[in-house]
């Protein structure tokens, strides 16, 4: 028994997150609607708590602790995501709270989702077992479903919502099919198992492709990955802005995690068949995404396709990682790339969620017409948000790039850098064109002037997120050891 | 070496950077006398660089080393050379001007501009001091932004077009550049330092991809025909201020890159690549030159005319030897100061006729003598009059060129002819032509302040042509050092000596052919 108390407490940050969810939903009835700011508050407490749990076993590096017979573990990878998801989490809390308020959709119950969806999030990062993972990815698709309509009286919500649930269900699906695949292989669902036996049989089983192929094409789904990102847009554009910042970041960086360890502990055997695969779903992805996030006029819209090309580059650093001379520095570079990927993205969006056009959310690049005229400060933020996402320097998101294409350089994969840097470039005509909008047009006099709703917990935000992107931008030095630790308890 | 532990170099980044930040906290009057004393500070902190600089040495001056990045190493890296050197002093004689060129022509957002000046003047100098590859490109991309501003806020009338043409263009290029730095560190004994690089051998199949690569990042920026089509648009768009740092400055990083990496780094290259160079810069004088012959607008002109220019500037240094290297370095100075003089006059002019249209501006001559004075002066130094300083180093530059082939010194030779025709025939009009009858009365002759802006750029015009050994003997070493480094894996390519271990040798012998018979 006393085996069983140090597996709950190997889980006490996830069994904190659930319980302050629950306590989030009993409490919600009895707030009166005018404190329910207080629910928020709880929700961060929660978070902080769990920080700090989280960075005392931090203490104990490179010790990795298995719970309930191998169906968790925590380790210093799991660690590193679960730091920044919950720092993800809290910002995005605190980003809600003017946002939703706005908008007139404060509801208690928001909160309590977006932790169920974290603790989904943190079963992912930290499960050993296909089956722990799935249902870690359940729970955090099923809280964002229910998340993106929230805004119930917007047909554009109920629509993402209908659409997400039904496409992340059928990836879903498919998942599952490849993980039934593979434990028909390996007799177990555990990613050791699966390791072992692919390592004794050999890689040359047919149906050990086609499970691999289904478990990659459902983890792409996730990843939005093209040819499977066709929910984003929609989804993206009718969520709630917090909501779709949440999903583009925490849900983004929460799959990506969960997808490195399938791949690498699991499926290390087969490096050479899936770094193959994803090498042209990573090329496609930042083509596509690049290309058609050109065309948009909806600035929500927009930063879903590039979210769909910055995960494009992200899987370049994994494809290194696959490669026979690639290795650790290609999966640090992807945790590097995802966190500072966080930054500017929430940034981004604290902006957007800001602006206001009349009652309703500006959210056309058109809306940003003259804002550095009328809202100097919120331009300028924008702009160094824009130019980390384009890669440029001395930003966060040069330095994402860096890492992610300098192990793609080393495993041999020159070529692939060139491209995605060239497609690099094209991205920065979409970015730039926010820029050029706030900055050169003069804004139409009869039109509704945007104004800003601000808030003191959304500064908070801004500054955080300002802070992460140039910070980081010059001394990366402190995320990248942070990194590079972490990524080595990933067998 | 004689820098006495003052980080010259990191004070001369931070002036700037310290007087950008401070604009966000002033007033439109006060950002300019601001960003006068930031970049008059900067000058002050430069000048005595050029007297405690030792030109016996090729070893790189002021050095300054800390760790940056630890995974993988990357260091804050500076330091100066007679390559370098020419071209920080250049910048920070440049950018006072352009402040002063600014005072009155820019309204809007005075603070922000001021800003973007500032930021542009730390960037630059970077660019030109970082001995950490990586280092380099921070402040390579750094540009981008600013200058995108410059352009697109405060620009003309097409500045949308001509901002993001700029921006999409330099962008494009510079991007192989990071994969070509990312291949040497895995070639060059995983390091970023520019030094260690440059004393690597690679295969010569790596060399002529990384060739390429460097290739489009510089040629753009220089910008070198074919890729050349931005430089107008943006020129013509751009403030004052802007046309003055692109012309002046940015054009120059082009060549600084072939110089510091190209030459040094893949020298197999660079030979094999030598005949496709040298034709392109003979395009680029010709074709640019035509092209100045028919424009009708000033600044279009200009821009042409600086295609042609630069064109030189990359035939010295691809016909690799001593004085052909030498003639590129002065002749980058050069086309800074009278371009940047000529830009500044167009600029003067059309804050008063509102028009850079040559044919909205003829007969300057009897309003405005002083102007007229000037602007001759800097045209007569832009189609390289002995006496100036652009005779000097284009001079330098053929004598190079001769010493590699007679022929293609020949068609070089047509630039500067056609720089005559299209030079004085602007003079012709500008100055000399029969005045407009309603622009005689309005037009005010040079303020004090126009006349401070440059009276500086005259006295260099003369000073460089008169007496231009000063310069050049500080830039010496350095060369040699290059071309020491070029000749290395020609020389011994199994011994492999370093450039460091080279440069001694050829040190001591002011016989500029000595080196000639090496890089052939």
């Amino acid at each position: 028994m006393s085996l069983y108390g140090t597996d709950l407490l190997a889980l006490l940050p996830e069994l904190i997150i659930v319980v302050t969810a629950c306590l989030v939903i009993a409490l919600d009835p009895i707030t009166p609607a005018s404190r329910r700011d207080l629910l928020a508050w709880l929700s961060l407490g929660s978070l902080a708590l769990c920080l700090g749990l989280t960075m005392g076993q931090i203490g104990v590096l490179n010790i990795r602790v298995s719970a309930f017979s191998d169906l968790v573990v925590v380790d210093a990878y799991a660690r590193f995501w679960k730091v920044l998801l919950y720092g993800v989490t809290g910002l995005t809390i605190m980003l809600s709270l003017p946002y939703l308020k706005a908008e007139r959709i404060h509801l208690g119950e928001y909160y309590a989702f977006i932790l169920l969806s974290l603790s989904g999030m943190m079963v992912m990062v930290s499960g050993a077992d296909l089956l722990t993972i799935y249902l870690g990815t359940e729970l955090m698709s099923l809280s964002l479903y229910v998340m993106t309509g929230l805004n119930r009286s917007n047909p554009c919500s109920r629509e993402a919502a209908a659409k997400y649930f039904v496409l992340g269900a059928f990836s879903s699906g498919i998942l599952l099919y490849g993980i039934s695949l593979l434990y028909g292989m390996a007799g177990s669902t555990k990613l050791a198992s699966i390791a072992a036996t692919i390592g004794s049989h050999g890689a040359n089983d047919p149906l050990l492709l086609i499970a691999v192929i289904l478990v990659a094409v459902g983890f792409s789904f996730k990843l939005a990955a093209v040819p499977f990102h066709m929910w984003t847009p929609d989804v993206y554009e009718g969520a709630p802005t917090s909501v779709t910042a949440f999903m583009a970041v925490a849900a983004k960086a929460a799959s990506f995690a969960a997808f490195m360890r399938v791949f690498v502990e699991g499926l290390g055997g087969l490096k050479a068949d899936w770094s193959l695969l994803f090498l042209l779903i990573a090329l496609a992805t930042l083509v596509f995404g690049n290309l058609v996030a050109i065309v948009q006029t909806n600035i929500k819209r927009m930063l879903a396709y590039s979210s769909i090309a910055h995960a494009g580059y992200a899987l370049i650093g994994f494809v290194a990682a696959g490669r026979a001379t690639g290795g650790t520095p290609g999966l640090a570079s992807v945790m590097i790339y995802l966190a500072l990927y966080a930054f500017m993205t929430l940034g981004a969006f604290a902006v957007i969620g800001m602006l206001r056009k009349g009652g309703i959310e500006g959210e056309e690049i058109e809306d940003f017409t003259g804002l550095a005229k009328r809202q100097p400060l919120a331009a300028f933020l924008m702009l160094l948000f824009m130019a980390s996402l384009a890669g440029i320097p001395p930003t966060a998101g040069f330095i994402g790039k860096f890492y992610v294409f300098m192990a793609a350089v080393e495993s041999g994969l020159a070529w692939l850098a060139a491209i995605a840097l060239i497609f690099a470039a094209v991205s920065a005509y979409y970015y730039m064109r926010v820029v050029m909008v706030m900055y050169m047009r003069e804004p139409d006099p009869s039109s509704v002037a945007p104004r800003l709703v601000t808030s003191p917990a959304l500064s908070f935000v801004l500054a955080f997120a300002v802070a992460g992107v140039i910070l980081f931008g010059l001394f990366p030095d402190p995320l990248v050891s942070f990194a590079l630790q972490s990524v080595l308890t990933l067998k | 070496m004689h820098s006495g532990g003052i980080p010259w170099l990191t004070l001369f980044l931070l002036i700037p950077l310290a007087g950008a930040a401070a604009m966000y906290f002033v007033t439109e009057s006060t950002a300019r006398w601001i960003a006068l004393a930031a970049t008059l500070a900067d000058l002050f902190v430069a000048l005595p660089l050029w007297w405690l600089f030792d030109p016996q040495t090729s070893q790189m001056q002021f050095t300054e080393h800390v760790a940056w990045i630890t995974a993988p190493p990357i260091y804050y890296s500076l330091g100066l050379d007679g390559i370098s050197l020419p071209l920080v002093l250049m910048t920070a004689g440049i950018m006072p001007l352009c402040v002063l060129a600014s005072w009155t022509s820019i309204t809007t957002r005075v603070q922000s501009f001021m800003a973007m000046l500032l930021i542009m003047e730390t960037a630059m100098i970077g660019v030109f001091v970082a001995l950490d590859f990586v280092l380099f490109y921070v402040f390579w991309e750094a540009m981008l932004i600013p200058m995108y501003l410059l352009i697109g806020v405060w620009g003309g009338p097409n500045r949308l077009y001509a901002a993001i043409k700029f921006f999409l263009y330099t962008l494009a290029g510079s991007v192989l550049l990071l994969v070509a730095i990312f291949a040497l560190y895995f070639y060059g004994g995983h390091t970023f330092d520019i030094l260690a690089l440059s004393q690597g051998t690679y295969p010569a199949s790596l060399q002529m991809w990384l060739f390429l690569a460097f290739f489009a990042a510089f040629a753009v920026k220089i910008p070198m025909f074919p890729f050349h089509t931005w430089l107008p648009d943006a020129h013509v768009e751009a403030p004052t201020a802007g046309s003055v740092i692109l012309a002046s400055i940015l054009l120059k990083m082009g060549t600084y890159g072939f110089l510091r990496f190209s030459l040094p780094m893949l020298p197999d290259a660079s030979h094999a690549f030598t005949p496709m160079m040298v034709g392109l810069s003979i395009v680029a004088i010709i074709y640019g030159a035509y092209m100045a012959l028919a424009q009708v607008d000033l600044k279009k002109l200009i821009a042409y005319s600086s295609v042609s220019h630069m064109g030189f500037v990359t035939l010295g240094i691809f016909v690799l030897n001593q004085q052909g290297i030498e003639g590129a370095v002065l002749q980058m100075v050069n086309h800074g100061i009278t371009t940047g003089a000529l830009f500044l006059c167009v600029g003067m002019i059309y804050e008063r006729t509102h028009s850079r249209l040559i044919a909205d501006n003829v007969g300057l001559a009897s309003p405005m003598p002083q102007y007229a004075t000037l602007l001759m002066i800097f045209a007569l130094s832009s189609l390289g009059l002995p006496g100036t300083n652009s005779f000097v180093g284009e001079f330098l530059v053929l004598i190079g060129t001769f010493l590699w082939s007679k022929v293609a010194t020949a068609f070089a030779s047509l630039g500067i002819i056609l720089a005559a025709v299209y030079i004085l025939w602007m003079v012709q009009r500008v100055v000399f032509g029969v005045p407009l009858p309603h622009q005689l009365s309005k037009l005010k002759d040079l303020n004090k302040r126009e006349l401070a802006t440059l009276a500086p750029l005259a006295l260099l015009v003369f000073w460089i042509g008169l007496f231009p050994n000063p310069l050049v003997s500080k830039m010496h070493q350095s060369v040699n050092n290059v071309i020491a480094s070029m000749a290395r894996t020609k020389v011994a390519p199994t011994a492999q000596p370093s450039a460091r271990e080279a440069a001694p040798l050829l040190a001591g012998s002011t016989e500029p052919l000595k080196t000639e018979e090496i890089s052939r």
